[in-house]
């Protein structure tokens, strides 16, 4: 998004809530001299040592393929664990959109500094400055990467990259591949991994899925898992353990994530004594197909890129039914043009959000349960020709069809915000490292560089950047300044983790209740959309933390779950991971209500402007909300991570 | 709407399986066809039975994990179209429909409609990538590729793995994904110094997992969820060639 109002805001000195527990380990020195130099600092592992180490990689999408692949070029003995079928099957391959760069290539103004500015700025100040200068400097190396391995990036006729602009941003800087960026970057990584698991250089367990962390000495050590066709509870030792497992958006029953996409393998972290920063910080897409009937099992996303020629408006009257072309243009209410005159339709994602929401709360939604709004292209296609709009938006337009049954060429389009990243994931720092040692978290799963708020094409650049470019160095440090101790799986620590995991099985099974893991989990998701959803308040929240703890015990007296431990058990899989959702979901309550200001995806109904903008506080929250595991049932402990904000000075973010 | 279902049932890979009758109650045309079958599924499990296990994830479309024999097409038959992006406005009540796995020898069916696809991995093991460690990248634009090459290689490169060609094919040939790898690599110059290696690697690990030889059926295509053109193959068994002209082994 772009920012028009530049009014500077307080900021508490950020030397006021230090924990000892939290070290961001943050280098000294200028902002663009940080990195460059952390690298010549750190340790290295030689390469003929490299082979006496294994690193165990949990997860095969951009962030981990990439990781394991290239700590095993580098000489790395590495395991990579997918409880797909492949690793290609990872969700970064439903990302449509782009990968942001800082090439200038289009020379108009772009620069790492411009990147690594406007995602701080998105991210509504709640993000680490170091780590998303270090990532608009990485974004380069991806591309150059990404070309090499022969990712079929769009062109020019001249042969030159092309790039489109996004959301977020003055300048062009998103590379893309059709609509398929994610599918054929992580094609990328994956035959990047394949090429390693060819040459025996990574062992890939594929089916094969992590319940628990093991942890000894205070170091992480290793892994327990379910080989999920035989049933087995296998332990694996490593020297160094990576999760790269993705986003919870799950938690909420209707997302845009892929229905097998979960929080367990963070959340057994977090079990075991790493920090969970941000848990409240969800995103909200605006364009997604609405829920059809009470059978949806998940959500579509409509790619942003729609809102240019398209114009979203309701009813001006509540209730009314009639059909959209029967409604004549004085009695409709293009809420976004009216409210936000400068930006329109194009507003950022959060605002467009919240805006779809408020109309339909005031009843005046449309489609099936009133939960939608039309997004119209009856103008474009008048001032434009159908033509036009057929080859820019065709393929959506088709997709929105095949969905929906209906023509947007004829009738407009109808889109209601849906969840579809998760900001928060276990705490790490500079070094992507969590607060227990030896385990680093990558990707969506760690609090990532996106504060309170993703900008568009960057999810996929940091996936990139920590598995390619920045965790195959700072891993080599922690493994060079370590010294080890032998342990094998039959040490006490793998025995009990083993037998607990093997517990939690058998309690899921011999509970035989009466209703089916589908049925609580789509319970769970209607409380958080309610409560911990586009908007949220201390009320709501407070009733939210009443509610779940007692579904989560009804969970575990009535579940039903079928068949056996022993072969593929797809409830039994859905069960562990829909439990592990009823955990989080107290957590993620937990910090939206003691995040008492609004900021980004995060809007807290008490905190916003007379128009009903979020309203940030930086003088009390300005920093990272880092969570200590306590034991089920009793408070978390909350840790401060401070922010410090001196290359972009925290402003007021307006759209007006 | 109310359909019957004909649906392939087998515990594991070691036993055999049998088609069992389902009666889908009450479906609603704007479900997916796994969604119908997840309504299914429900009530098998509150009935205590074991629902019938499928493969599926992302659900638009993309990740290549769902597939299933409908009526005899897989995916259903409808240009384009995944399973989960088959809709049920397709079907009429009273409707029958017979589900089944993919069939094919290099596919076991490991329960019900999931089948093993590993196989495809270790094709692209053989050879399946461009060897470029990370780091040795240059700058991006420093490789040229013509627009129409970059084109037609995204056309290739848009595979999904899921199998429907196998499952398509009167010979189980894996030909149509073997050869869609190879012309995304090689209409590139990037794919240039492996291309003929790459060829013949993954033919032989293509063969060495079961899978039948071409006829120019083109059943594969017609299947493809995401219309690979038949012109992969033809490009495929001519970089064969070449390879083997070369004496690359």
């Amino acid at each position: 998004m772009t920012t028009t109002d530049t009014r500077p805001t307080t900021v508490r000195p950020a030397t006021e809530y230090l924990d000892p527990k939290l070290n961001s380990k943050i280098p000294e020195g200028p902002i663009e001299r940080k990195w460059e130099r952390h690298k010549f600092e750190m340790k290295l592992v030689s390469p003929t040592n490299r082979r006496r180490y294994t690193i165990i990689v949990v997860g095969s999408g951009l962030a981990g393929a990439s990781a394991a692949a290239t700590l095993a070029e580098a000489g790395y003995n590495v395991k990579c664990y997918t409880y797909h079928d492949s690793p290609r099957r990872a969700h970064s391959i439903a990302a449509q959109g782009g990968i942001n760069a800082a090439k200038n290539y289009r020379n108009d103004g772009d620069s790492v500094f411009r990147l690594f500015y406007d995602t701080v700025k998105g991210g509504d100040f709640r993000a680490r400055e170091a780590n998303v200068y270090r990532l608009a400097e990485v974004s380069m190396a991806i591309i150059d990467q990404c070309v090499a391995q022969g990712v079929p990036f769009a062109r020019e006729y001249s042969g030159y990259l092309d790039n489109r602009s996004f959301g977020g941003a003055q300048v062009a800087r998103t590379f893309y591949a059709r609509g398929q960026t994610g599918q054929q970057l992580l094609l990328g990584a994956y035959q990047a991994l394949s090429r390693q698991i060819g040459l025996g250089q990574v062992k890939m367990f594929s089916r094969t899925e992590m319940l628990d962390l093991v942890v000894i000495d205070g170091r992480a050590r290793g892994i327990v898992t379910r080989d999920m066709v035989t049933g087995k509870i296998e332990s694996h030792v490593a020297d160094a353990v990576v999760l790269a497992t993705g986003g919870y958006s799950n938690v909420f029953y209707l997302s845009t994530n892929a229905k097998a996409s979960n929080a367990t393998a963070i959340w057994r972290a977090y079990r075991r004594g790493a920090f969970f920063g941000n848990p409240c910080f969800t995103q909200i897409h605006p364009t997604c197909i609405p829920v059809s009937g009470d059978h949806q099992s998940k959500l579509t996303l409509m790619s942003e890129s729609l809102r240019n020629d398209g114009r979203v408006w309701v009813p001006k009257t509540p209730g009314d039914k009639r059909p959209p072309s029967s409604i004549p243009e004085d009695e409709r209410d293009y809420y976004l043009e009216r409210k936000y005159p400068s930006f329109g339709n194009l507003a950022p994602r959060d605002i467009a959000s919240r805006a779809a929401k408020q109309v339909c709360d005031e009843g005046r939604g449309v489609g099936p349960g009133g939960l939608g709004v039309y997004l119209d292209f009856s103008d474009a296609i008048k001032r434009l020709g159908r033509k036009v709009i057929e080859e820019r938006y065709g393929n959506l337009f088709e997709m929105y069809e095949r969905i929906t049954g209906e023509n947007p060429y004829e009738t407009p389009m109808r889109i209601y915000p849906a969840v579809h990243y998760t900001m928060g994931g276990l705490w790490v720092d500079y070094n992507l490292m969590s607060t227990i040692p030896g385990l680093f978290v990558i990707g969506e799963a760690n609090f990532s560089d996106h504060g309170a708020n993703r900008l568009g094409a960057s999810a996929l650049m940091q996936g990139l950047a920590d598995g390619y470019f920045i965790l195959p160095y700072t891993i080599a440090d922690y493994l060079a300044s370590t010294k080890f101790t032998k342990v094998d799986t039959t040490h006490i620590a793998f025995r009990e983790a083993e037998a607990e995991v093997t517990d939690r099985i058998k309690r899921l099974l011999n509970t035989k209740g009466t209703r089916t893991v589908d049925m609580f989990h789509r319970e769970l998701g209607k409380i958080m959309w309610d409560y911990c959803g586009m908007a949220r308040n201390e009320a709501g929240l407070k009733h939210a933390l009443e509610v779940i703890p007692e579904l989560r015990e009804r969970f575990w007296r009535e579940v039903k779950v079928p068949g056996e431990g022993n072969d593929i058990n797809q409830e039994l899989e859905k069960a562990g991971r829909v439990a592990d959702f009823m955990e989080l979901a107290e957590l993620m309550c937990i910090d939206a209500l003691h995040r008492n200001e609004s900021c980004g995806g995060h809007f807290r109904e008490e905190h916003q402007t007379e128009e009903g903008e979020a309203k940030r506080d930086d003088e009390n929250f300005a920093y990272v909300a880092a969570w200590e595991f306590t034991g089920l049932g009793t408070k978390p402990v909350l840790h401060k991570e401070p922010l410090y904000f001196e290359y972009v000075k925290p402003t007021i973010r307006s759209y007006k | 709407m109310n359909l019957t279902l004909h649906v392939w049932r087998q515990k594991n890979a070691q036993s055999e399986g049998r088609f069992v009758t389902y009666q889908a109650k009450n479906i609603i045309p704007d479900m997916s066809f796994l969604e119908m079958l997840d309504v299914v599924n429900q009530e098998l499990i509150l009935k205590g039975e074991e629902p019938i296990a499928f493969e599926h994830d992302c659900r638009e479309g993309i990740c290549g994990s769902c597939g299933m024999v409908i009526n005899g097409y897989p995916h259903g038959g409808h240009r384009g179209t995944t399973t989960c992006q088959l809709h049920m406005r397709h079907f009429k009540d009273g409707d029958v429909i017979t589900i089944e796995p993919w069939r094919a020898r290099a596919f076991p069916v490991l329960k019900d409609l999931i089948v093993d696809r590993s196989a495809f991995d270790r094709i692209i093991q053989a050879g399946g990538f461009i060897s470029a460690n990370t780091g040795v990248a240059q700058d991006a634009n420093t490789v040229l590729v013509p627009k129409q090459n970059a084109e037609a290689a995204m056309d290739a490169a848009a595979c999904i793995g899921c199998g429907a060609c196998v499952a398509a094919c009167p010979n189980a040939s894996a030909m149509l994904f073997t050869a869609a790898k190879i012309t995304h690599l090689g209409l590139l110059p990037q794919g240039q110094p492996e291309r003929y290696t790459r060829v013949v690697r993954m033919v032989e690990q293509m063969d060495r997992e079961g899978f039948g030889g071409c006829t120019n059926i083109g059943e594969c295509s017609a299947a493809c969820p995401k219309e690979i053109p038949l012109s992969v193959i033809a490009r495929m068994n001519r970089d064969l060639l070449v390879a083997k002209l070369k004496g690359v082994n």
